[in-house]
């Protein structure tokens, strides 16, 4: 099947969505995503920030589609044609949806976890406006703990839905999920359960905000001061494949790897993630590969600088591009 | 007045019940479809008759019907959307109420024509004391051997559940109200894959208006080629109209369609004019999420044709200049209401009932609202009109399901049609709703 994403034709199996076809071509014309996380079936469609405009149906159809479509639910169309920055309406409309996810997130960034790898940061940095239009008081929830490590902080949620995924594809016996609807609606467990399972921890990773956040690792460090190194164990539970984030010669927190969309390229469990924080437990492969456009590749490996690892070469050898997502 | 075929027998004492509608004709659909007529034959039969859906969007039902997908070996469902809650529009609610047979008639010939052995209706939770009605119709059913296995000594079996759901504007989608059918969270699902191929259960799936299902009976009785000479053009039939506001006959009415719109609102046969001998300021003319029209584009058109009464020229001149018929929920004001106080209720109701899936509809309705809140509070901007349409443009066509653009185009046509309203309350910085107030409690003016 032949599609064309601004300009840019590439031929994919049948199945494939438009938003993996961008993918496959490159960042220049992947959209972003919110809600959408390769990993969790059934992802995607509820955030609209991928939203892309269909000029020609299919070859057969060649009729444009009326209304912006989700790029990560539609499957591609033999010859079908895609605009996505090259259409300036639809990055108004997308503009138009960023500004909507923004008007009842706090905006905390200088005191979030999150902040330096939040895709809402990305996000509003791409599409965002200069100001906001929004003059009334933003929504606010009171902070809950659900399980011991996880702290979630419902004010920043943008209700992604990644992490009702997870724990329903993940897990058995989902405990938590979306209650309420409209603009109160809010992710809780039931009654006063608590998550508790071996890869809850899981929600932190895929949380896009600062809503889900690891207790371990609560404002212990401003992310762009810690360094990551690929490192491995063995587990009987999980891949065992991780990342650390150090600072200075301390484990700060362990996280699942994200491939270059951020997305876990394979989930780990709890141990791995919140009980294994020494340098001994692990198998250290190197320091992560981390685009240039990172916050996080700000600084140096500080006292690791004995590993001599040329990150930049080892970032080639990944084929790790510019991950930059502006048009 | 027009032909009836729906509410014929409304004058008829106890029709509610099986026997009453059994002697006033009632079943005659389901025994000629059963016995003398294949499934593919009473689809076409629909399908000639141009029976477009009643729920709003006006979707051919035979093509929808022919889009249900059949594979072997897997149930077909055919489910009622009985989840009227687009507010203006009761007329469901009336039909089942007083006729709850015309439904269960309608259901068994539409479910034979599908091929569907299970069926359900839909009700939402307000209507609890209506599923009740529909419930014992049922039973009723049962008992005459009109439902259950081997239907009228047929090789058909039906059996048909009623299902209450909690009172959710959006599980009147036809995706969320076949998740709660299912049990779970009324959100709406992401299409495709479209009901037809992958509705209740994963399983090919039919959803209709009460009103459509009722109208199947009819059909098959008089024949689809019959009914399509009732009405105007690719308008077919009759229809339920929802009438209310302003008027002094509010109610629920059968019309063939293409009857004028000048006629429905000033006849004595329908709404009996305006009340108090006011003059009509605007109508919405299909439930509170079609544009409203100022009284000159809802008697005529931009082109200045008599509008009807159907959907194409109701529809004539887009929304620029037109609105649609939609679920058929006529509201009328008179010349002393407020506009601006009308779409504060709408965008209320629209932030009330937004599921939070999607972020534009989430967080933009909610926004409107506020936004509105501030005219009705007369601390509004001249900006904030300004505001106003931009966010309803960003809404729109942008959701997963159709309650973003329904909460959307109210917005843009009371601007569209009335921005003086809005620019006036901005200029005085206070909103003047005196006269409204004293009518609605009966006091006159000092």
């Amino acid at each position: 099947m032949k599609v064309t994403i601004d300009g840019k034709e590439i031929e994919v199996p049948k199945g494939t969505t438009i938003l993996e076809a961008a993918r496959m071509i490159g960042p220049e014309v992947a959209p972003p995503t919110m809600c959408y996380y390769s990993n969790l079936k059934t992802s995607g469609g509820y955030c609209r920030t991928c939203i892309v405009k269909v000029t020609k149906g299919s070859a057969q159809n060649p009729n444009p589609m009326p209304k912006p479509v989700v790029s990560c639910r539609t499957e591609v169309m033999d010859g079908m044609e895609v605009q996505n920055y090259t259409s300036p309406d639809l990055l108004e409309a997308r503009r138009g949806v960023v500004e909507f996810l923004l008007i009842n997130h706090p905006l905390d960034c200088p005191i979030c976890d999150q902040a330096g790898e939040c895709f809402l940061q990305d996000l509003s940095y791409n599409n965002g406006t200069e100001k906001t239009r929004y003059e009334f008081k933003r929504r606010e929830f009171e902070m809950i703990d659900i399980g011991d490590k996880i702290k979630l902080h419902m004010t920043r949620c943008i209700l992604c839905y990644r992490c009702v995924k997870v724990a329903e594809q993940l897990t058995n016996g989902r405990v938590h999920g979306v209650i309420n609807r409209g603009d109160v609606a809010e992710i809780s467990t039931y009654i006063t359960q608590a998550v508790d399972n071996d890869f809850s921890g899981n929600m932190i990773d895929v949380c896009p905000v600062g809503a889900l956040t690891d207790k371990t690792f609560r404002f212990k460090q401003r992310v762009w001061f810690t360094k990551p190194m690929d490192a491995h164990r063995n587990c009987d539970k999980c891949c065992g494949k991780v990342r650390l984030w150090y600072k200075g010669e301390e484990v700060l927190r362990v996280t699942a790897r994200k491939n270059k969309w951020d997305e876990s390229e394979e989930f780990i469990c709890n141990a791995c993630r919140f009980d294994h924080k020494k340098t001994a437990d692990w198998v250290i492969e190197g320091p992560t590969p981390i685009s240039h456009h990172s916050v996080i590749s700000q600084n140096h490996y500080e006292h690791l600088n004995a590993l001599k690892v040329d990150t930049l070469k080892r970032q080639k050898a990944l084929g790790f591009m510019n991950i930059d997502k502006r048009p | 007045m027009g032909k009836k075929l729906l509410l014929h027998n409304d004058h008829v004492p106890n029709i509610h019940t099986y026997e009453v509608y059994r002697a006033h004709g009632g079943y005659a659909s389901v025994e000629k479809a059963l016995k003398t007529m294949t499934p593919d034959q009473v689809t076409d039969e629909v399908k000639k008759s141009g029976l477009r859906g009643r729920g709003g969007a006006g979707f051919p039902t035979g093509l929808k019907w022919s889009f249900l997908a059949k594979p072997e070996g897997v149930p077909r469902y055919l489910v009622c959307n009985a989840d009227e809650s687009e507010p203006g529009t009761f007329k469901d609610r009336y039909l089942m109420e007083r006729h709850p047979h015309a439904l269960v008639e309608g259901m068994i010939t539409s479910s034979y024509a599908l091929g569907a052995h299970t069926s359900y209706i839909y009700i939402r939770g307000e209507y609890f004391y209506v599923a009740r009605i529909l419930e014992q119709a049922i039973r009723e059913a049962y008992a005459a051997g009109m439902l259950g296995k081997n239907i009228l000594g047929t090789n058909y079996s039906l059996d048909l559940y009623v299902q209450v759901g909690g009172g959710a504007y959006i599980c009147g989608e036809e995706t969320a109200l076949l998740e709660s059918l299912e049990g779970k969270r009324g959100n709406p699902r992401i299409k495709p894959p479209f009901p037809a191929v992958a509705g209740l259960y994963g399983c090919p799936t039919v959803v209709n208006n009460v009103e459509t299902i009722a109208a199947v009976a009819p059909i098959v009785n008089m024949g689809g080629e019959e009914y399509a000479k009732i009405g105007i053009g690719k308008s077919t039939g009759t229809k339920l109209i929802s009438a209310s506001g302003h008027i002094n006959k509010p109610g629920v009415y059968e019309i063939e369609l293409g009857v004028p719109v000048e006629e429905f609102i000033y006849s004595e046969a329908y709404c009996g004019g305006i009340r108090n001998g006011k003059k009509m300021k605007a109508v919405v003319a299909g439930g509170s999420s079609v544009p409203i029209l100022p009284t000159e584009l809802i008697l005529k058109t931009a082109k200045g044709e008599p509008r009807l009464m159907t959907y194409e020229s109701l529809a004539d001149g887009g929304f620029q200049t037109g609105t649609m018929l939609g679920s058929g929920g006529f509201i009328v004001m008179d010349e002393d209401t407020s506009v601006v106080k009308n779409l504060f209720t709408f965008t209320r109701f629209y932030h009330h009932e937004s599921c939070g899936q999607c972020s534009p509809c989430r967080e933009g309705t909610g926004w409107m609202e506020k936004v509105m809140q501030k005219f009705i509070d007369g601390t509004a901007n001249e900006s904030d009109i300004d505001l106003l349409w931009d966010i309803q443009g960003k809404i729109e066509g942008k959701t997963i399901c159709p309650l973003g653009d329904a909460a959307a185009w109210p917005v843009a046509a009371a601007i569209r049609h009335f921005k003086q309203e809005f620019i006036d309350i901005a200029k005085q910085k206070k909103f003047n709703d005196v006269k409204h107030y004293y009518r609605l409690n009966n006091l006159t003016e000092a």
